[in-house]
């Protein structure tokens, strides 16, 4: 086995590349919960996101529209969660699983006539630098312009929540709907959007599987992403920079169970095939043990049913 | 008292059901454990299933179908839907086929690449996958640069380790350098994880990709990163049509138009199906013109010999991983020896997961 510098370079970017889907459904949700929102929708919202980005492109044979379509089509589904929850007052758990099999089964529908078709190549930032520096080139370069954008959604969710006047509003919001009204804030348009900007990310994030890390639809192709990004949230306690954390240790892991396979480790493949889920849980739990600041991120009024008295 | 008596209007409903149902047409049902646009295991069963259609015989098909409890339900429904001659198209439906085999004496079960008939009704019928994954073999042996073919692995049971086998054996014959670097995926069909093994297997050196597993993200993966691969199950060329070499086909179809047309004349009767590259059950692929005219040649010729059965797969002396004598010089594995099969040749790295 060759350990050399180049190598590890390799190994990272592959590692960053599949953890994209991860951050961004996860940076996404994380919007979502800090307005009080509890939306289990997200694997419901990235299979959608994932046939419409596929299906655009084979219709339009355009990457671009494909992309902004598999946002919206996410924003639509979002919004029967926002109509359900926010405006009939619905309860936020049962409203976001049956979004998740309401959007398993549409996506398989639709996604009928769509199958075995070859994707197309998404182009690549970067790919000559890629080659020419070691070590950092597979790291920094050759990757799609959605990845460089998920690394960078983590810092700037962490911005506009500590940094900006409407991240404070959100933050408001989520803690305490009823002090946030009476501050003369709409409470419900707030949770709308936020409800809107957790499908656009996690419609995007499905995109990402079907159009750029493996290039073509098939059914169910999510295969628990969702879940698993929903956990993130919630084991990094509601703090960006810990999801991005946690998705490039769960990413990282998985990756790296399938080379030390390749390596020939005696270790029960079984085992290593569960460690990904452990090892992400416990380092997550490790680094947030400040209970001060997991109050200081959670949503208080996470889940629970808002409405203005008239 | 009221619920007996539901009871046998329940079962008076049923068994009418039965009776209107075998006076009507004849009906072949068929599972499957991918989607049917999987362009690999299942879509090859699919075109079978297409021919029997097109023979004038009437099926139906579940595609999908996760093995274990819900297979029996599937395969139960089935049975008791009117279905005459049944399907079942993956190993892990062994136990489930034979459980429902049993309470429906009258309908006729047919279970691919498993080895229980525990009823009269039940047949197994299989292709010798192995045969092509010796062509690979050679064909990988011969084109490798870093002497490294990575292999993925769906589960441990002796079909994938016999393809596993055969392949080392054939490479290590044209390139005693050969390492079999092998990843276990655990399923059949997951094309993120089948992708990321690709991957992990190009980034451990090696330069030829070799799937047990059904999706295309395997071949994808090798044709971006600029590798050899093989398609599996269906020919997947235009999916990656640089990086496939070729690919081992399944051709169900003859022998689906066969059984169901027996069933439905009443000369069906069980038996335990083996076929291979002779009867065609097994067919390769094109081969790249960038192996070059002289390998495709002695491939072409390798196939030939192994149809005619001058050349088989597991000629002696093999030995397992210890060095133990498996198969004496001169002689070559026998069938029974073959489908029980659950042990490495040497040369191939790792343990098999227990």
């Amino acid at each position: 086995m060759s350990l050399d510098i180049s190598f590890i370079g390799i190994l990272i970017g592959s590692i960053m590349a599949s953890s994209v889907p991860l951050i961004l459904a996860a940076s996404g949700e994380l919007i979502t919960e800090r307005s009080g929102v509890l939306n289990l929708g997200v694997e419901g919202m990235m299979i959608i996101g994932a046939i419409s980005g596929f299906a655009l492109m084979v219709i339009t044979d355009n990457l671009f529209i494909a992309i902004v379509g598999s946002m919206l089509s996410g924003v639509i589904i979002s919004l029967i969660f926002g109509f359900l929850t926010q405006s009939l007052l619905t309860n936020h758990v049962a409203t976001g699983l049956a979004l998740t099999i309401f959007g398993i089964g549409l996506s398989a529908m639709l996604g009928k006539n769509f199958v075995g078709i070859p994707g197309k190549e998404f182009p690549i930032l970067f790919s000559s630098l890629r080659e020419s520096i070691p070590f950092f080139g597979p790291i920094l370069f050759g990757h799609s312009i959605v990845l460089y954008f998920a690394f960078a959604l983590p810092f700037l969710t962490n911005y506009f929540l500590k940094k900006t006047k409407l991240g404070l509003v959100v933050r408001a919001v989520g803690d305490s709907p009823v002090s946030a009204s009476n501050q003369g804030i709409n409470v419900i348009l707030v949770r709308y959007c936020c409800i809107l900007y957790g499908g656009a990310m996690c419609g995007l994030a499905g995109a990402y599987l079907s159009l750029i890390y493996t290039p073509q639809w098939i059914e169910n192709m999510t295969a628990g992403r969702g879940w698993i990004a929903l956990a993130l949230v919630v084991f990094a306690t509601w703090s960006p920079i810990k999801v991005l954390i946690g998705a490039l240790i769960f990413g990282g892991i998985t990756i790296l169970q399938l080379h030390m396979q390749a390596i020939g480790f005696r270790i029960p493949v079984q085992f290593l095939s569960a460690l990904p889920y452990l090892m992400t849980i416990i380092v997550l739990v490790v680094i947030s043990r400040d209970s001060r600041k997991i109050k200081l991120n959670t949503p208080t009024s996470l889940g629970r049913i808002f409405y203005k008295e008239k | 008292m009221y619920k007996n008596f539901f009871r046998y209007l329940i079962s008076a409903i049923f068994l009418l059901g039965f009776s209107v149902n075998s006076n009507a047409d004849f009906k072949v049902g068929f599972v499957y454990v991918g989607p049917t646009g999987d362009h690999g295991w299942t879509f090859q069963h699919h075109e079978g299933r297409n021919a029997v259609e097109a023979a004038g015989i009437k099926t139906t098909f579940v595609e999908s179908v996760p093995e274990g409890a819900d297979a029996e339900r599937v395969i139960r429904q089935l049975a008791q839907s009117g279905h005459d001659l049944i399907f079942t198209t993956s190993f892990g439906y062994m136990d489930p086929t034979n459980k429902v085999a049993k309470d429906f004496p009258n309908v006729k079960f047919e279970h691919a690449t498993g080895y229980k008939r525990e009823h009269s009704n039940v047949s197994t019928y299989s292709a010798r996958f192995y045969e092509g994954r010796t062509l690979l073999g050679h064909i990988a042996g011969k084109m490798t640069k870093t002497n490294t073919i990575g292999y993925i692995a769906s589960f441990p049971i002796p079909e994938v380790i016999r393809g596993i086998n055969a392949m080392t054996l054939a490479a290590q014959k044209v390139n005693p350098n050969i390492k079999t670097k092998i990843v276990w995926v655990f399923t059949w069909y997951d094309p993120g994880k089948e992708a990321e093994a690709a991957q992990a297997l190009i980034d451990q050196g090696a330069d030829v990709i070799m799937q047990h597993t059904d999706s295309t993200a395997p071949v994808q993966t090798a044709e971006k990163a600029g590798v050899w691969s093989f398609g599996q199950a269906s020919d997947m060329q235009r999916f990656a049509p640089k990086s496939i070499l070729t690919s081992i086909i399944d051709d169900w179809a003859p022998y689906y138009v066969e059984r169901a047309i027996a069933a439905r004349d009443g000369t069906w009767n069980q038996q335990d199906t083996w076929h291979g590259l002779k009867e065609g059950m097994v067919a390769m692929g094109p081969y790249n013109s960038a192996m070059g005219a002289d390998l495709v040649k002695e491939v072409e010729q390798l196939q030939k010999d192994l149809a005619s059965g001058k050349v088989h797969s597991f000629t002696g002396p093999i030995y397992d991983q210890k060095g133990n004598i498996l198969v004496a010089e001169g002689k070559v594995a026998d069938d029974g020896m073959l489908a029980g099969m659950n042990v490495y040749v040497k040369g191939v790295e790792g343990d098999i997961p227990k």
